[in-house]
């Protein structure tokens, strides 16, 4: 029995979530006596490649082509698909990434597969995988059983722990997949990333700056804190809908869903539509004023305090104990 | 221009959500419904390319007699023609996908947008799934569009930045908050909407491929410590972070 594991690359370098899908897919095989085949798509990307085997891979593919450089949906699903048939993979896992979760949609329908999206969770029961995955924004999960012959499972991004290599090696092999013009019908031409700031769906510690913060001029200490810890800067909705800051920093059901190790919760209230976006980080610190803000509720550490006084203070602290 | 906007009928954000007594569904007493805030966009945006382009806007919806609100809230919003597709059985975005797919498909549209994903299932896969299904082009997380002719190029969000992506229509959109303001339907708009006629079919029956087992609420979190009341809180709470947490 084999799993696809799609490890996605960008610039190429593998994001940190093809070696946490490609983990992940190890576990799940070695308890079903099953092969790891990690999935690499771009172009030269045969070196980078080779490092899956030290994260859980028995054999890697690279789908190689100048075109395949920039992400195409179409191309992108019809090589995953491609290799999926041609070694009569059971599984196919995804990172629940931008990319992931664009594509491996098109792959279900191609593999007449059904899909269990943003898993936080995946274990084998009685030769079955079963999946535990947030619905409602977070604020009820799933158990769930994937019935299709081929299952697709995409991967919380951050959730699953991507270790470190055990050096192992695994041979690459170059598909022979051809992919013709039409299958680049929807193309990607320009890729910008925001100026350096690191995206709050991948950091492991984000700082999220409310409304009670009163101004965006005052979000520079939220910058400076966050930058201390060396995580993400987040928005509370109302800071967004305010054009304080952008929507790509929003953390809520309208926002991102994330799960950092450390969230720090700034003057924000804790309604339910912001809790629903990170409640599952596995710390929550806050720092609100009101003592019977909803935030103190699902806080592991509070301070009940002036945000003005106490931010300050702790990004001196953080960068002290982090000798900044 | 022929627009579809595929659009999900989803209890309010602000709805605290309690397992119902199968285990495995939600409660639904006492919650109210919307229209699936990523659905706004995309009802918005085809009456925005309508506006430009002429042409008509249909909005389509998969469930039950429930489902005619959210209908009537796009219609109230300005779409031409309201359909749902009846049914209340269990399904999963691969089941509704293909009722959308068989749909849709009769209608030939030149686009086709839904909302980046339905916030009760948060699956994210249908409008994609569509797409894959009638053959044609799709671009998820779109907050820029532009349209000329039958070309467009599309502004989508990752991870950390923005990918432009140019296709040729017939394609799928999936919506992300900031592609379009969605306007508030006019008094006019939602009193006209009350007697429009909202068309009805049945889609064939299909079975879902993933099986809900069971629903839970998060375990709860225990109360956490207050650990001062200012600034001099800091050290410690930053010891906490080091030493006990250990995320630091």
């Amino acid at each position: 029995m084999k799993i696809l594991a799609i490890a996605e690359q960008r610039d190429n370098k593998l994001k940190k979530t093809a070696f946490e899908v490609t983990k992940a897919a190890r576990a799940i095989a070695d308890q079903m006596s099953a092969e790891v085949v990690a999935l690499v798509i771009g172009e030269n990307t045969h070196g980078v490649a080779g490092t899956l085997g030290g994260y859980g891979a028995h054999r890697i593919i690279v789908v190689d082509h100048p075109k395949l450089k920039l992400y195409s949906t179409t191309a992108y699903a019809k090589a995953i698909a491609e290799v999926a048939k041609k070694e009569q993979a059971a599984i196919v896992v995804f990172a629940a990434t931008a990319m992931g979760k664009d594509c491996a949609p098109r792959v279900a329908v191609k593999l007449d597969a059904g899909i269990a999206a943003d898993c936080i969770e995946i274990r084998v029961s009685n030769g079955d995988v079963l999946a535990v995955r947030p619905v409602y924004a977070g604020k009820v999960s799933t158990e769930v059983k994937v019935t299709s012959p081929t299952k697709i499972f995409t991967l919380r991004p951050n959730v699953f722990s991507s270790g470190t290599s055990n050096g192992s090696i695994a041979p690459v092999e170059k598909s022979e997949i051809a992919l013709s013009d039409g299958d680049f019908v929807s193309s990607v031409k320009e890729v910008t990333q925001s100026s350096g700031k690191i995206d709050v769906a991948e950091a492991d510690i984000i700082v999220t700056g409310g409304r009670g913060l009163k101004g965006p001029e005052n979000f520079k200490m939220i910058e400076d804190l966050a930058a201390a810890f060396g995580g993400a800067v987040g928005a509370s909705r109302a800071v967004v809908d305010a054009g304080w800051r952008p929507h790509d920093e929003q953390v809520g059901q309208t926002g991102k869903t994330v799960s950092p190790s450390l969230y720090v919760a700034v003057a924000v209230s804790g309604a339910i539509q912001h809790l629903a976006g990170m409640s599952s980080s596995k710390y929550i610190v806050a720092i609100n004023k009101d003592k019977d803000a909803p935030i103190f509720q699902v806080a592991s550490y509070g301070i009940v305090g002036d945000a003005f006084e106490v931010v300050p203070a702790l990004t001196a602290e953080v960068k002290k104990l982090l000798g900044k | 221009m022929k627009l579809v906007a595929c659009i999900n009928h989803v209890p309010d954000t602000t709805a605290k959500i309690n397992v119902g007594s199968d285990g495995k569904s939600i409660d639904r007493t006492g919650v109210g419904f919307i229209i699936n805030p990523y659905d706004e966009f995309a009802v918005e945006e085809c009456l925005r390319l309508k506006e430009k382009n002429g042409g008509e806007v249909i909005a389509v919806t998969l469930g039950g007699d429930a489902h005619k609100e959210t209908l009537r809230k796009a219609l109230a919003m300005g779409v031409d023609k309201a359909v749902l597709l009846k049914d209340e059985s269990v399904r999963d975005s691969f089941s509704v996908a293909r009722a959308l797919a068989d749909y849709i498909k009769e209608l030939s549209p030149d686009a086709i947008f839904f909302g980046k994903q339905s916030i009760d299932g948060d699956d994210a896969a249908v409008g994609s799934m569509v797409a894959e299904m009638l053959e044609l082009p799709s671009v998820s997380v779109v907050v820029k569009l532009e349209v000329v002719g039958n070309k467009a190029v599309a502004e989508r969000e990752i991870e950390g930045g923005h990918e432009k992506v140019e296709t040729s229509l017939p394609a799928v959109f999936t919506a992300q908050k900031g592609l379009n303001e969605p306007r508030y339907p006019s008094l006019k708009g939602i009193m006209s909407a009350k007697s429009k006629p909202i068309e009805e079919k049945t889609p064939a029956s299909v079975s879902p491929k993933v099986e809900v087992l069971a629903m839970q609420r998060p375990p709860a979190k225990s109360a956490g410590k207050i650990v001062g009341t200012d600034a001099t809180a800091v050290p410690e709470l930053v010891r906490l972070l080091h030493e006990e947490a250990k995320v630091i």
